[in-house]
């Protein structure tokens, strides 16, 4: 239980406490920024797990670009709220049955967790600057990463096309 | 138990926020935003993995899942100012009209 | 040299599929001229596969190109093989097949579908190159219902013409009859050999011997009644002459140079199947002589240009299948070979001279009189010369002049019989006199004498692109009885060597000079009495001077009333028990079992809809069910590690 933990404690109680104002808020552009909060903390996470690279890319590429993005349209279309107007009838037993789901799904991981993983561990930490992602990424991963710089360009298009004028 | 066992329940914890939430709301935008959480945690776990067996491919996932989730925000936020247009509204139980 | 064997067939198949694709945009002529080297390329293949052949010792090269079916003990390869025999005809398919093709880019001009008829054209030269060039009767069968499906194709080429479409489909059945006996030979050979390929099949029937007379006269003879589907022999001859709805070159090309010849070329392959079924050789020798017969007495009071040569085409194949049966597979082959060159050159210059006779149609916009009447014609010598003289030339070949390609190799045949079967040398014997005849008639009515409409009057030499494949064929069939010459000939039975490892050695035979001259004898007095009683026909409504026979006339010119018999024997009852089944049976029975199915499917997913609520979230809320429960079972089962 070194200081390390104690930012770990720290950090995981925001996350939570964020993630469910999230999920909780009425107002999106609240809920856009609990997630903010959220993915701040899980890049904090990040460098405690010796992932510095990761840290700094979840903070540019999620928080921002995807959540800017998030807000830019949020705002742009005025969605903050839905009309008052109440779900339906027929939906009526979705949100007890999908909590209970939910609580089920925590339950199991967590017994597979505490049964089921090895608990053994990495002796010494790995390299991971930049320096080795990059010689992974363009050494055995090249074939994924230029598949996954096509499916950035479809989206590009596909983006573009959805949202043309008529 | 070892060192990384509290990432793998917190991570766990938030899938299942995310889930929830997926399934609870009636706001496009607030369930993408959802699917993002569940990604997250998604990734979270990852890191973890990596950290634990020592070895540097899990972090090469998150790289890959946070592309793909650039790419899928991209096109779903689109989707959804296409059919804000059309429906006057982000509210996915209005998109029922395949029934029928 | 593996791949070499399939690049013949691959060409055409290329070109095919280029003018397919891209056919509506190149526009007909561009089309015709990529199907046109396409085919010339298989021919320049299928020479350089011709002197591989030669040169090799077994005068046979093949290639495996893998399994194709095996199921059990059934195991038919992909096989390729080249030998005299299909070499032979490859080169006539091809070498043919080109002239017609550069033939139809002018013949073909100014239709708007011109790019599918090169289409079809292709994809047929490549369908027959792969049924001769087949190492085994179920690849054979596959080329051979190819080629049907072509020729299916071509014959209703204008179907917007009710007609037309009618001879297609009359083609089609008619020759599924001949099919189906075909296939039910292949599962004989295969039960009775334990293989379809040539060389098993070959191998065994001749270690049987005597031993499998029975059933090896069985198979010869379903063999034979596909063989008379394809190469229209009696009684399955009657889609032939209809089938000349289609374009000319198909005609020539299709029914008369190629497809039609499949049969003959399957009864030669088999000539070691047959040769231990004397039966069978004794009725092939009958039907193919009274085939000849009846269809070169029709030949004898019919109008319509293409009509006589059709059923010429019918009662030369009738020669090569009497010769088949007399065992004369050589002349048979020989007879295939020189009748290719002269029928393709007479279908074409036919087609030349309906070109010439629609010209003033064309020209004035006025609807003219039928341009393939003989009636209308008359006189053409002068305005079409080129086709004229090429006519005239095939004309006499297939009348049997020397020293015309048709004299030798209708000689041979003839000589066989006389031989071999007293019966069909008889009618054989009368039909040539007929053949003479015909030809004469033809030819004099069409070319001489006065023109009988203004359409003749108006007639012009077709375009180059015509008239060179036709003069092309002319040499041809001149000179193409040079390679079989009889015995005391310089280059004497060149064919015959040539084809001995395939057929078998037959000894070379001396000219029968005293048969051979009664022949040119009568066949010139045929020909001069043509001349002196069709001097006299001078307009287009005057009566054919056959007339004065009286029921004798009237037999040939209905055709032996074939097709009256069969719409009363076959047509007629079909269509009763058809209709039978369609109102009570079909509608009764079947579509009360269909649509009972039908509503309880409906009402079924009626009850299962309810469980689509159209809305995502609740789709949602399924998946994360499953995906618990699967967790859940993993847990449980232990499975997770």
């Amino acid at each position: 239980m070194g200081s390390e933990f104690i930012v770990f404690l720290a950090v995981a109680i925001v996350a939570i406490g964020a993630a469910v104002g999230m999920a909780l808020s009425r107002n999106a552009l609240y809920s856009a920024m609990f997630l903010i909060l959220n993915f701040a903390c899980v890049a904090v996470l990040y460098l405690l797990l010796n992932a510095p690279f990761l840290a700094v890319a979840q903070v540019t590429v999620y928080t921002g670009a995807i959540m800017v993005l998030f807000v830019f349209v949020i705002m742009v279309l005025g969605a903050e709220k839905l009309p008052a107007g109440e779900s339906r009838k027929e939906m009526a037993w979705q949100r007890p049955l999908a909590l209970g789901l939910g609580v089920l799904l925590l339950i199991q991981a967590a017994y597979v967790v505490f049964t089921r993983v090895v608990s053994s561990s990495a002796t010494k930490l790995i390299d991971s600057s930049p320096l080795a992602i990059g010689k992974a990424l363009f050494g055995p991963y090249l074939f994924p990463f230029e598949v996954a710089s096509i499916l950035l360009l479809a989206a590009m298009v596909g983006a573009v096309v959805l949202t043309r004028k008529e | 138990m070892n060192e990384t066992t509290p990432y793998i329940l917190l991570s766990a914890l938030l899938f299942s926020i995310g889930a929830v939430s997926v399934l609870t709301r009636r706001n496009a935008i607030m369930i993408f935003m959802s699917v993002e959480l569940m990604l997250n945690a998604a990734n979270l776990a990852f890191v973890a993995f990596a950290k634990q067996w020592g070895q540097l491919d899990g972090q090469l996932f998150v790289f890959f899942v946070m592309t793909v989730a650039a790419a899928e925000v991209a096109v779903g936020l689109a989707l959804i100012v296409a059919i804000f247009r059309a429906k006057k509204g982000t509210d996915v139980d209005d998109l029922s009209v395949m029934k029928n | 040299m593996q791949t070499l064997i399939l690049l013949p067939i691959l060409i055409p198949l290329a070109g095919m599929l280029v003018n397919a694709a891209f056919g509506g945009r190149i526009g007909g002529r561009a089309a015709g001229l990529i199907a046109t080297v396409a085919v010339a390329a298989s021919f320049g293949i299928s020479v350089v596969l011709f002197a591989q052949v030669a040169a090799t010792p077994a005068r046979a090269i093949g290639a495996d190109f893998g399994p194709w079916i095996r199921v059990s003990e059934l195991n038919v390869p992909y096989g390729f093989r080249v030998d005299a025999l299909s070499a032979t005809m490859m080169l006539i398919i091809t070498g043919i097949g080109g002239l017609i093709h550069l033939y139809s880019i002018g013949y073909m001009k100014g239709d708007p579908r011109t790019p599918r008829f090169f289409v079809y054209l292709n994809l047929f030269v490549a369908s027959m190159l792969t049924l001769v060039m087949a190492d085994s009767f179920l690849l054979m069968f596959v080329g051979w219902e190819l080629v049907g499906l072509c020729s299916y194709l071509l014959i209703g080429f204008w179907f917007t013409d009710i007609k037309n479409a009618e001879a297609g489909r009359k083609a089609f059945v008619v020759n599924r009859i001949g099919d189906v006996a075909f296939v039910l030979g292949l599962l004989l050979i295969f039960f009775t050999f334990g293989s379809l390929s040539y060389g098993e099949v070959f191998e065994k029937a001749e270690a049987m011997k005597g031993a499998a007379a029975g059933v090896l006269t069985v198979i010869t003879l379903l063999l034979f009644v596909g063989a008379a589907g394809k190469s229209a022999q009696l009684p399955l001859f009657v889609w032939l002459p209809d089938a000349m709805a289609g374009p000319t070159p198909v005609s020539a090309l299709i029914h008369a140079a190629t497809m039609v010849t499949a049969g003959i070329y399957m009864l030669i392959r088999s000539n070691v199947l047959l040769e231990h079924a004397p039966i069978a050789m004794q009725v092939i020798a009958i039907v193919g002589a009274l085939t000849a017969f009846v269809a070169g007495y029709a030949a004898l009071t019919q109008w319509d240009i293409k009509k006589v040569l059709a059923y010429s085409t019918i009662s030369q194949l009738g020669f090569m299948v009497a010769g088949v049966g007399v065992g004369a597979f050589v002349a048979s082959q020989f007879h295939l070979l020189t009748h290719a060159f002269f029928k393709a050159l007479l279908f074409l210059a036919a087609g030349s001279v309906i070109h010439g006779m629609e010209h003033r149609a064309h020209e004035t916009g006025q609807h003219g009189a039928d341009p393939q009447d003989m009636r209308n014609m008359g006189g053409l010598r002068a305005k079409m010369p080129l086709t004229t003289l090429t006519f005239i030339l095939g004309g006499l070949a297939l009348a049997g002049i020397p020293p015309l390609a048709g004299f030798w190799s209708k000689d041979e045949i003839i000589a066989a019989a006389a031989k071999d079967n007293p019966i069909a040398f008889a009618l054989l014997g009368l039909t040539a006199v007929f053949t003479a005849f015909y030809v004469g008639r033809q030819i004099f009515l069409v070319f001489f004498g006065k023109p009988r409409s203004a359409d003749a009057e108006h007639a012009v030499e077709s375009a180059p692109t015509m008239t060179i494949p036709l003069i092309a064929l002319a040499v041809f069939a001149v000179l193409g009885g040079l390679i079989n010459l009889p015995k005391g000939f310089p280059g004497e039975a060149w064919l015959g060597d040539w084809l001995a490892p395939v057929v078998g050695k037959e000894p070379h035979e001396p000219l029968n000079l005293a048969l051979a001259g009664v022949f040119v004898a009568l066949a010139v007095a045929a020909i001069a009495g043509a001349v002196g009683l069709y001097r006299r026909f001078a307009s287009a409504d005057s009566v054919d001077p056959l007339t004065r026979l009286g029921p004798l006339y009237a037999v040939s010119s209905r055709k032996w009333y074939l097709d009256e018999i069969y719409r009363a024997v076959i047509i007629k009852p079909f269509y009763m028990g058809a209709s039978f089944l369609a109102r009570i049976f079909e509608l009764g029975g079947i579509d009360g079992i269909v649509n009972g199915a039908g509503r309880l499917a409906t009402e079924m997913s009626e009850t299962l809809r309810e469980l689509q609520t159209g809305f995502a979230r609740t789709y949602g809320l399924v998946m994360l069910m499953g995906a618990v429960a699967i967790l859940v079972y993993f847990l449980v089962s232990g499975t997770a590690r």
